[in-house]
């Protein structure tokens, strides 16, 4: 166990590419999400028609060979839409993301550095959050405050904060006692540097697994909360917020909800898949836990 | 074991405290005047003002929170600004759609995931193991509420084979009425029986690694029946836990199926009265949800502690 | 959990007893509304989905509109006017019964009108009963109503359902169990789903068709074209969903009737905040627009353009439609001298109906193609009328104006136009003091030009009324004067 640890700190690069070119999960889940990131960056310089422009003369046309995946019911192209619609669903969900590890990992980190009371509150507080269900309070919140993608996201990190904070907490609780951290320790280093130093780069990979599968979460959650007209705003376009307006057409236009629907799955696939492999790759111990 | 059960109440208790002066706390500050929203564009001020008066808003928001909590241990949930009936009932009418829908679906989940999660594990490392596990990765990877409007589209609009939404209510007759719940229970079902489906699988996978079944094995005794004797019942205590999460997520998490079946359930009570802004039914119901929430893990850990002691230490 | 399973249990034995009865001629109707009614009784609340349940159905007042927005005579048999145009003499019919037991007489008359107008009324219009100066029952089936003025539309004003007559015994449950004089009982409330009514055995009129009729709600366009496909309901006289009209229109199961509703759908503009404040600048959005193109991509070619706020089939309706025609350089030059060349921003606040949320999107882009930049908040109603139509926090919103003759409210200081015109208020004056028809028609014809040639407002469509039901049903209204469902003239062709 202790040598394996510290194996892992020094992980050969190598080593790790070598187990990353053999596991096809992780394979198939690096492929799709980079298409994914790729389409999204790409939409900044180019997509094939102007999302903002609405000719309505144009509307409602099934997939041709104008307009790839068909027009929507202002006569935008669908395919533009979801090129400039992954920029929103991705960064929803990465700055949620961000926002679940900029908070809750100092604080997992902190408690598990100070046991006791400090611990007590933070699992209690945790323990109050997770007991609200997720997207029943998403909706609550951007209801409540407004609907609109600022709040969408706000929603969604709150509850990626617990998350990160247990994950961080139970990595680093399993930490201290070892000796490396003990030897630190010793030499008289402050528990705050020692976190910094020793902690959180060991924690890094559950970190990153866990960080994956909350990505991939925020997507499904984004989508849900525009679904239900609560995110993403017009005029920008939203996977979800296509949903929701695909509905009522459903049986005049279905490609206006069966596009948008197939690139959520998509993308949600790469992304589990990636995480299943990384946690494969990055740490082999972790499997039999899941 | 009592004094753990006690320490864990009075956890369970503060919890809930806390849960209800935030959702309360939360409420408060919603823009938005009830009595504005019930009387309409073209109300006086004169109206409206008396209206607040008779629905208890001008009073001091500690009495309110206080005299709504002292309720809630009573049992008197408040009486809702919309219906002007008591909250209890609504609950009560919304929750025989919502619990045999929650019921219904986790049936399917478990009826769907156990099977496969079985066929899975025994055939390890094969063809078949990996499709399966393909077909749950997409299952994961579906938003439940899309696999709805497909559904509806296919069985409803056009086979015309079920409903497409609505509820006729149980005294239309009990088919008719399960009728209605089939697809929102299964569109409900087939995210949570992939998650079920791969924890059953890596759960027997687990035990069938312990020292006691490779014995077994060992013994001579025929794969099959040391997988149905021995692992899988080892194997239900982590699957019930995930059921036991998964039924208190279907019961709050259904706002969204319930609003693409239009399902008079507690989820889409909950998100009109949101936008109704009918404080008192969202307040009461987020608490309840909560309340069932921090219950069933309760008795979860409890169930945890009894079967392993060392837990009780924690 | 126990009553949870009894009554589970009770619903189906219930279901078992139902089965057996006879395929008679059908007499039972399942129709459809946007809205939740928030209660029933009509005299305290603006709601109006309560009127969509209650409106001669349940309730009846003294008169009562009819499908063609006229004036007719409901619990009042007949009514004399004095000749100074103060006092009305309403006879009431003989035999009315409220639902309770009760019979109808003129106390009855004299406690609802007396509970409209007091001070502690919650009474929604109470503006309906302003004139009134006392109410007195000179015999049991006889009324005076005494004006302090003359008022032309008040016999109209008798009509809404805010006027309806209650019983003293049961005005105060009527919230609940709604007890009126009408062909309908209240039977049965399922909240978040129906309200059933059924027949009134001891009606005092001619007994209706149906022996029950259920109202569901069903405000989301998806749910309700379902539900209409599935045969969940049979008619849907407000429908939500005019994308879906093509497909019922070709399904011979189903007729489809496009009526006129009294709702003036407008870009409702901030008139007290710049640069709203400017003409230019209201002219510049009004010549911005393309009304058409906002009825074809948000109400699927369904509505008919207004260029003022009145109602089309209005018989004093004047077409102002071409007062600023779509023109986008003639908006940018205006906005020039308006001393914005290159523009403004501003935020475009938009209520949950469809109308305003899809038609606020082709608002948006039609006003950044001249330079405008529309930020789009959208509000549930209890924030729009918060903050819109209390609060004046706002720059441009989109809404329905719903209510019959509405052009009044631009005579009101504190409405949220924020607009104010002297003219405009001295032609209500004059229009409130006149009782001649044609010269109330052209006061109502200036009216309109005013605010018009103003662009107080941007004017886009008449909301359409969009009735579907069942090609075998007959009976429903196909215009909507007021907002109502009423059901007495409804039955099943064979």
């Amino acid at each position: 166990m202790e040598e394996e640890l510290i194996a892992l700190e020094h992980e050969d690069w190598r080593h790790f590419t070598r187990k990353a070119f053999t596991n096809r999960s992780f394979l198939a889940g690096a492929l799709i999400t980079a298409v994914v990131v790729a389409v999204a960056l790409f939409s900044f310089a180019w997509t094939p028609y102007d999302v903002t422009k609405l000719v309505i003369a144009d509307r409602l046309q099934s997939p041709n060979a104008a307009h790839w995946f068909g027009t929507d019911h202002f006569g935008r192209d669908i395919l533009s839409m979801i090129m400039v619609g992954s920029r929103n669903s991705i960064a929803v969900a990465l700055i949620a993301v961000g926002i679940g590890i900029a908070v809750g990992v100092p604080l997992g980190c902190w408690a598990a550095a100070k046991r006791g009371l400090a611990d007590e509150v933070l699992m209690r507080a945790s323990d109050i959050v997770f007991a609200f269900p997720a997207l029943l309070s998403a909706v609550m919140i951007t209801a409540i405050f407004g609907p609109g993608i600022v709040n969408a996201i706000i929603a969604i990190g709150i509850f990626n904060i617990p998350v990160f904070a247990r994950v961080a907490r139970g990595g680093a609780l399993a930490l201290w006692p070892r000796e490396f951290v003990l030897a630190a320790r010793a030499s008289g280093k402050r528990a705050g540097l020692i976190t910094v130093q020793h902690i959180l780069p060991n924690i890094a990979n559950l970190l990153l697994v866990q960080g994956t599968i909350q990505f991939s979460l925020g997507i499904l959650a984004e989508a849900g909360l525009s679904y239900v007209g609560l995110g993403t705003q017009p005029p920008a376009p939203s996977w979800g917020r296509m949903l929701f307006e695909a509905q009522t057409m459903m049986t005049i236009a279905p490609h206006m909800a069966i596009v948008p629907g197939l690139a959520i799955i998509v993308t949600v696939l790469g992304l589990n898949l990636l995480g299943d492999g990384l946690r494969d790759v990055l740490d082999p111990r972790l499997r039999r836990q899941r | 074991m009592l004094s753990y059960a006690l320490r864990r109440i009075a956890v369970v208790l503060i919890t809930l405290l806390a849960a209800s002066a935030i959702v309360f706390a939360v409420l408060e500050i919603v823009p938005g005047d009830p009595a504005r929203l019930m009387l309409g564009m073209n109300a006086g001020e004169d109206a409206i003002a008396a209206l607040r008066e008779q629905m208890g808003l001008n009073q001091p928001l500690l009495i309110r929170y206080f005299s709504w909590l002292g309720g809630l241990l009573s049992g008197d949930f408040g009486r809702s600004y919309t219906y002007s009936v008591p909250v209890i009932d609504l609950v009560r009418e919304r929750l025989v759609v919502s619990l045999p829908l929650a019921l219904m679906a986790l049936f399917l989940s478990t009826a769907i995931a156990i099977p496969v999660g079985i066929f899975s594990a025994s055939r390890r490392g094969t063809a078949s193991d990996a499709g399966v596990m393909a077909a749950t990765q997409l299952g994961i990877a579906i938003p439940n509420f899309w696999f709805a409007l497909l559904l509806v589209y296919v069985f409803a609009v056009t086979l015309r084979l079920v409903p497409a939404g609505g509820f006729p209510g149980w005294q239309a007759g009990f088919w008719p009425a399960l009728a209605s719940l089939l697809l929102p229970a299964i569109a409900l079902a087939l995210p949570q029986a992939a998650i079920l489906s791969r924890v059953t699988r890596s759960a027997l996978l687990d035990v069938m690694g312990e020292d006691y079944i490779r014995t077994a094995r060992a013994k001579g005794l025929p794969a099959n029946i040391v997988l149905w004797r021995h692992a899988l019942r080892n194997a239900l205590i982590p699957v019930l836990t995930i059921l036991g999460l998964q039924f208190s997520f279907l019961l709050a998490g259904t706002i969204i199926i319930e609003n693409v079946f239009y399902l008079p359930g507690l989820g889409r009570l909950v998100f009109q009265a949101i936008t109704q802004r009918d404080l008192i039914v969202v307040e009461s119901v987020v608490v309840l949800l909560v309340a069932t929430v921090i219950i069933v893990n309760f008795l979860v850990d409890l169930a945890y502690a009894w079967a392993d002691p060392r837990l009780r230490r924690r | 959990m126990i009553p949870i399973i009894r009554s589970i249990l009770a619903g189906a034995a219930f279901a078992l007893a139902l089965t057996t009865s006879a395929f008679a001629a059908r007499t039972d109707l399942t129709l459809a509304i946007q809205l939740e009614p928030p209660h029933l009784d009509p005299t305290a609340g603006a709601a109006g989905a309560i009127d969509d349940v209650t409106y001669a159905n349940i309730f009846q007042g003294l008169t009562r509109i009819g499908s063609n927005g006229a004036v007719q005579p409901d619990l009042a048999e007949s009514w004399t006017l004095s000749d100074d145009g103060l006092v009305y003499t309403f006879k009431l019919h003989d035999g009315v019964k409220f639902h309770d037991g009760t019979a109808l007489d003129a106390g009855d008359v004299v406690f609802s009108l007396d509970r409209a107008r007091a001070d502690d009324s919650t009474n929604a219009q109470k503006a309906l009963f302003a004139a009134i100066e006392s109410v007195e029952a000179v015999d049991d089936l006889t009324v005076k109503v005494t004006l302090s003025h003359p008022q032309g539309s008040f016999l109209y004003n008798m009509g809404w359902g805010d006027a309806v007559i209650v019983a003293p015994e049961s005005a105060d449950t009527n919230k609940e169990k709604p007890v009126g004089t009408g062909p309908f009982k209240f039977d049965t409330w399922a909240k978040g789903s129906s309200v059933t009514l059924v027949k009134n055995p001891d009606y005092w009129g001619d007994p209706v068709a149906l022996d029950k009729a259920t109202f569901r709600f069903i405000s989301d366009p998806a749910a309700a074209t379902s539900a209409l496909m599935a045969g969940d309901i049979q008619a849907f006289p407000a429908f939500p969903a005019p994308e879906a009209v093509a497909q019922f229109e070709s399904d011979p199961r189903f007729s489809v009737v496009i009526g006129s509703t009294e709702g003036e759908t407008i870009l409702a503009t901030n008139n007290g905040k710049p640069p709203f404040d400017n003409l230019k600048v209201r002219q510049a959005i009004a010549h911005a627009i393309d009304r058409q193109a906002i009825i074809d991509g948000a109400m699927f070619g369904f509505g008919t353009p207004i260029g003022s706020h009145f109602a089309p089939h209005n018989p004093a309706y004047e077409e102002l439609v071409e007062t600023y025609p779509y023109d986008p350089e003639m908006a940018k030059q205006l906005l020039a001298e308006a001393g914005y060349p290159d523009g403004f921003k501003a935020t475009l606040k938009l209520p949950p109906p469809s109308y305003a949320r899809r038609g606020g999107e082709i608002v948006a882009a039609q006003l950044r193609e001249v330079g405008i930049d529309l930020e789009i908040i959208p509000v549930e109603w209890a924030q729009w009328l918060d903050q819109v139509f209390k609060a004046k926090d706002y720059d441009l919103t989109i809404v329905s104006h719903t209510e019959p003759n509405d052009i009044g409210i631009y005579a009101r200081d504190d409405y949220y136009f924020d607009y104010h015109n002297q003219a405009f208020k001295d032609v209500m004056a004059k229009l409130d003091a006149t009782a001649n028809e044609d010269e109330r028609y052209a006061l109502l014809r200036q009216a309109q030009e005013i605010i018009a040639k103003d662009a107080v407002n941007g004017y886009l469509f008449q909301l359409p009324k969009i009735g579907i039901w069942d090609a075998k049903l007959q009976g429903l209204w196909h215009d909507m004067p007021l907002q109502a469902d009423d059901l007495t003239g409804v039955s099943w062709k064979d």
